[in-house]
């Protein structure tokens, strides 16, 4: 008998415990399942200390060569994977059924890619960079020099390994702790499309940088100068899905990673180069384990009721209130922040209000309908640096009052109803004794 | 010939035998029924040739607020905001339409179900205008015999229940205003000649509540409430006011008035509008003349009265002039509306409102269209205006005046040969019932007078007139030469009418219908095949972009909502479609993107050879865009002043979103055997830009053949 209730205590303690654990390992914005293709699986070892990190935070790596001719994205209509590492700068085309429209209709599906080219980048790798708005260097030959922000070297070189300092401004996509040693870099650069507004540069160039052939004497002034260069870009599309795009495949090596920096015309060395922190946290922004939000629970009503109404009349008070939260990697967390914003909108946001939040997720305001009437919007559009984009409309007719909704006695015009009335009855007395009192 | 027939009968049935005056009676009686019948079925044509369904434009949405009146009640409906159209503006539906043939519609669809009758609410739509126009007829009559005799009467009606000009807009189908509202028209008129005749409150009452119907069912209610303040001034004028006059027109003007309020879409407009003006002032100078009257009476001293009517009159236009200037300066009294000016300017509208003039049945009517609508009846007109004229009373002062007044506004708008259609029936049918009948008297009496020479029977003009010419030689045989050749023109009449009314007026123009190389009649129902993919393909909140003339029908029968429609109430969204519509893709996709456009919606006859496309209203898109943007320019798109489509086209012309939506592809499809591919039928010439790539919008739904294409405005682009 007492086995047995401790057999029964066991599962049920096991049923929470399994409860718990499915509570605790929430379900995060990206799936897990990463497809790295390569040009060479001597790169799998030159840069496992990359790779060792994703494994470490939870991905589950696929390494395929780029022309192994098996490859493919999706399989029946399912896409294989959650993400792409793209280390294969030189490959002219892709194994299987891949080629550049499956990546970039990959990309557009809502998922992720790293993206590493280097001086041999084949017209393959360009094209996918140029579609997510970013265009390398023309010259195949080029790399990016600085002779004033290189880094010392035992041999003094052509000055093509950057000491790159230059990085955004932005917690999300570098994490909170600061890069304080230079990021090694060298490769080709790369502008931004000045007509794509959705490219950042994460790390740029010095002003001194220029890109040309290290190998050949400068016969005509460069094409890429100064801090239009990037050297490491990110984009963001709309649907969220994020695109790294690095120069460099050797800013991700091992060697990269372990080695000390001393930059040129500076004292202080440093025993690590910025890359190993800097690769851990931009992959960590490009596969969603940071800066991903979500809003759920959009609700409206008036004040004073629960449900919410199929329209407004003109002039309602009405409450709104929106649930926005963070991943963090780990776990959805409340997501903090004073500068969420509501539009109540027709074709021009006829109210504009910052909403307060509980700083528990909860962002909520209330206003006045305007004294309009036609097919409004409840419209938030948080875009803020790093972040995904909160775009989300909810489309609510507001109507005019109804016949019986005015005020059926104005104050002011009880002058006119003792007129008519008295009209009336005089002209009944009238009548009377018009009629009989002759 | 009949009694003689009778005479020979056996005795029971002889005492069935009718006094003169009864046999009159129930010929007149069947015959008006004949007559009913037959309004009500030429009507039908539509039906039987295609099927029961609602026609044209508008209908759909008289169908479309029927269909919400009959599901939520009136008061839903009175109160209702439409937010399917006009996005993101929506519609006061409830306050912005005429509910008289809804309600109506309703009411028979509400009694039809209390009999037991199960119809549908659509079967009621569609034989609605049918029904008042048989209904018209059993009016005409009643007009007819109140200004002339019950035989004028009598062909009033039955020129009236075919005449084409009639029929044109209340077929089977047809649910327009219109349709009940030349029934509310005629009554109301022939109410009001009925109380100056009689001098009746009670006449006058019921005009009062003719004219409420009337204003509750067309905009048009406009002409009553000037035509008859206009025929009092001329009864002031002649000489003939009278007792009578004064009672039926205060009491008709102020229940009329007041009556008319209660519709929310008219308002307060009787006290407000210019065009409502010229009524209230005759009412003030009505009370004039009859306070003028009664101070005559009570002086009794002319000089007195002389120096008094000086005061007054001068006293009373100044008070007038004042009130007049000072509320039409503090915009109290709104100025004459831009429709009202384009009807007494013909050329008004071209030059200032392009939305009025774009719409083809408010150009200015061709002289064919008057002979096609009116046949013999354009001149038996003049001839009725003359018999009119010689028999002046204060009915026929009014028909007169209805009649030319009419006419005009039947030259200067093609639609309104509608409201001249009754007016020139009645006129034409005094014409034709007095000829007929002086001929046949004519004929009576040359040969009843060898017999007996009873001149009593020549009591009327006529007859008088018969008897002083008897000597004329040949007069018996002339006048039975007319009287066929009368006959003979009111049958090529009928013949007329019911051969247009068959071939002209009954085409639903939403199903098409074209003769093929066999002669086998070819349907192209593409219209509603584009409807019904819309409401089966996509979300129920998609937004559909397309010129003005096809949102009613869109949004009843895709049940989609969209940017513009019919109800041409806000010039400036028209013109933003018309703007995007002849903008480059790119600039057109912004303004799209800022409507929340998901679906292009263009018609396109260059396959079919169906004329009354796009492409040729676009230079009215064009103009309408341009008044409002002037960043459109209408030259842009012509070459030396002339519209091509060619290869000689302008390039604007050539890249436009309205140019490239119709002909995407079109240059890939052979459209006749030994033309060039890209060979359009309509304009008959091969098009300019065969090779035409979208980049903001894809082709979502071609209908068969092409009429419809329907394109799909894509996302922003993902990447950048």
């Amino acid at each position: 008998m007492a086995t047995r209730r401790h057999v029964l205590l066991l599962a049920f303690a096991t049923l929470l415990a399994l409860a718990a654990a499915a509570e605790g390992a929430e379900e995060g914005p990206r799936g897990r399942r990463l497809l790295v293709l390569l040009d060479d699986l001597a790169v799998r070892s030159s840069h496992s200390a990359f790779f060792g990190s994703l494994q470490a935070r939870g991905f589950d790596l696929d390494f395929r060569l780029a022309d192994d001719p098996k490859l493919s994205l999706h399989r029946y209509g399912q896409y294989l994977y959650d993400g792409l590492v793209l280390f294969a700068p030189s490959t002219p085309r892709f194994g299987g059924s891949v080629d550049q429209n499956a990546v970039l209709e990959f990309i557009d599906a809502g998922h992720d890619m790293i993206l590493a080219a280097d001086s041999s980048a084949s017209d393959l790798i360009r094209g996918i960079a140029t579609e997510c708005g970013v265009d390398f260097d023309e010259d195949p030959e080029a790399m990016v020099i600085d002779h004033i922000n290189y880094a010392v070297t035992d041999v003094e070189g052509d000055h093509t390994l950057i000491a790159g300092d230059d990085l955004i401004q932005s917690d999300v996509i570098l994490g909170s702790k600061k890069i304080e040693a230079p990021v090694l870099f060298r490769g080709i650069g790369h502008t931004a499309n000045p007509s794509n507004s959705l490219v950042l540069k994460v790390l740029s160039a010095s002003p001194s940088a220029y890109s040309a052939n290290p190998k050949t004497k400068l016969s005509s002034p460069p094409s890429l100068t100064g801090s239009a260069i990037s050297l490491v870009s990110v984009m963001q599309a709309r649907n969220n899905a994020r695109v790294l795009i690095s120069g460099s495949l050797d800013l991700f090596s091992n060697r990269f990673l372990k080695s000390g920096v001393q930059k040129a015309g500076s004292k202080t060395r440093y025993e690590r180069a910025g890359n190993e922190q800097f690769v851990t946290e931009t992959s960590k922004w490009v596969f969603h384990e940071r800066g991903h939000l979500k809003a759920v629970n959009v609700k409206h009503h008036k004040v004073g009721e629960a449900n919410e109404p199929g329209m407004y009349r003109i002039n309602d008070d009405l409450e709104y209130s929106v649930e926005i939260y963070e991943w963090s990697g780990t776990s959805w967390k409340p997501y903090v922040a004073d500068d969420v914003q509501l539009q109540f909108f027709m074709m021009s946001p006829y109210v504009l209000k910052t909403m307060s939040t509980d700083n528990k997720g909860l962002y909520s305001t209330s206003f006045k309908v305007p004294d309009v009437y036609g097919v409004f919007q409840f419209k938030v559009e948080y875009q803020r640096l790093g972040y995904t984009g909160l775009s989300f409309t909810k489309q609510i007719p507001v109507r005019p009052y109804r016949h019986n909704e005015y005020e059926r006695f104005i104050t002011s015009a009880y002058p006119y109803y003792t007129a008519s009335f008295s009209t009336m009855g005089a002209f009944f007395i009238f009548s009377l004794v018009y009629l009989y009192h002759k | 010939m009949a009694t003689s027939a009778l005479d020979s009968l056996p005795a029971p049935l002889r005492s069935l035998r009718l006094k003169t005056k009864q046999q009159e009676l129930l010929l007149r009686v069947s015959a008006l029924a004949l007559i009913y019948v037959l309004a009500f079925a030429v009507r039908l044509f539509s039906v039987l040739r295609y099927e029961s369904m609602i026609h044209e434009f508008d209908p759909y949405f008289n169908y479309r607020t029927t269909l919400f009146l009959t599901e939520n009640g009136f008061s839903e409906f009175w109160n209702w905001f439409d937010s399917e159209s006009w996005y993101p503006l929506g519609r006061v539906v409830g306050g912005t339409l005429f509910p008289g043939l809804m309600v109506t519609a309703a009411l028979l669809h509400r009694l039809l179900r209390a009999l037991s009758l199960a119809v549908h609410i659509r079967e009621v739509c569609v034989l609605t205008a049918p029904f008042f126009a048989a209904n018209t007829t059993l009016v005409a009559y009643a007009f007819g015999r109140e200004i002339w005799d019950s035989g004028a009467g009598l062909v009033a009606a039955a020129l009236i229940a075919i005449v084409p000009g009639y029929i044109s807009r209340s077929v089977a189908g047809s649910y327009d205003n219109e349709g009940v509202a030349i029934f509310a028209l005629l009554l109301t008129f022939y109410l009001f000649v009925r109380a100056v005749n009689t001098g009746s409150l009670a006449w006058a009452l019921a005009s009062a509540f003719g004219y409420f119907y009337m204003v509750s069912a067309w905009g048009g209610y406009v002409f009553i409430i000037n035509l008859i303040p206009l025929y009092v001034l001329v009864l002031l004028v002649t000489g003939r006011y009278s007792q009578r006059l004064y009672v039926a027109y205060n009491c008709m003007y102020v229940l009329g008035m007041l009556l008319a309020m209660q519709i929310r879409f008219v308002g307060f407009q009787h006290v407000q509008s210019g065009e409502h003006m010229a009524a209230m002032g005759v009412f003030f100078l009505l009370q004039v003349f009859f306070f003028l009257d009664w101070v005559k009476y009570l002086l009794n001293d002319a000089r007195l009265f002389k120096s008094f009517l000086r005061t007054t009159l001068t006293c009373v236009i100044t008070v007038g002039t004042l009130a007049l200037g000072i509320g039409t300066a503090s915009g109290y009294i709104s100025p004459w509306t831009g429709r009202f000016y384009s009807l007494l300017d013909p050329t008004y509208a071209k030059d200032h409102i392009p939305i009025i003039a774009s719409v083809s049945e408010h150009q200015p009517t061709a002289w064919s269209s008057f002979m096609f609508d009116f046949h013999i009846l354009l001149f038996l007109f003049p001839a009725g205006l003359y018999f009119c004229f010689k028999r002046l009373s204060d009915a026929t002062i009014f028909i007169v005046m209805y009649g030319l007044t009419s006419m005009y506004f039947a030259g200067v708008m093609v639609r309104l040969i509608l409201v001249a259609a009754p007016a020139v029936c009645l006129i034409s049918a005094i014409a034709a019932s007095a000829t007929i009948k002086n001929l046949t008297t004519l004929i009576r009496a040359k040969s009843r007078s060898p017999q007996t020479t009873s001149g009593k029977t020549t009591g009327s003009k006529a007859a008088a007139k018969g008897a002083v010419d008897q000597s004329l030689p040949f007069q018996h045989n002339a006048a039975i030469a007319l009287l066929l050749g009368a006959f003979y023109l009111l049958s090529r009449y009928a013949i007329h009418c019911t051969w247009v009314t068959s071939e002209a007026y009954s085409s639903p123009s939403i199903v098409l219908a074209a003769r093929g190389h066999n002669g086998g009649r070819v349907i192209f129902d593409d219209y509603r095949e584009a409807y019904y993919w819309l409401r089966q393909n996509t979300p129920p909140d998609a937004k559909i972009m397309s010129w003005w003339d096809y949102g009613y029908q869109i949004t009843a029968m895709g049940n989609r909502t969209v940017i513009v429609d019919n109800n041409t109430w806000n010039n400036t969204h028209i013109a933003t479609v018309g703007r995007a519509m002849s903008s480059y893709e790119d600039e057109a996709y912004e303004i799209m993107q800022s409507l929340d456009v998901n679906y292009v919606l263009v018609v396109f006859g260059g396959v079919t050879g169906y004329s009354s496309d796009d492409i040729n209203k676009f230079l009215w898109m064009v103009r309408i865009g341009g008044g409002v943007f002037p960043v459109i320019k209408e030259p842009d798109y012509l070459v030396n002043g002339e519209y091509r489509i060619d290869k000689g086209a302008a390039p604007k012309m050539l890249n436009c979103l309205m140019y490239k939506l119709c002909y995407y592809r079109f240059g890939e499809l052979t459209t006749e055997y030994g033309k060039p591919p890209g060979y359009d039928r309509v304009r008959g010439v091969e098009i300019g830009n065969k090779d035409i790539k979208l980049e903001y919008l894809e082709e979502a739904f071609t209908t068969s053949n092409w009429i419809v294409r329907i394109y799909k405005v894509k996302p922003p682009k993902n990447r950048s």
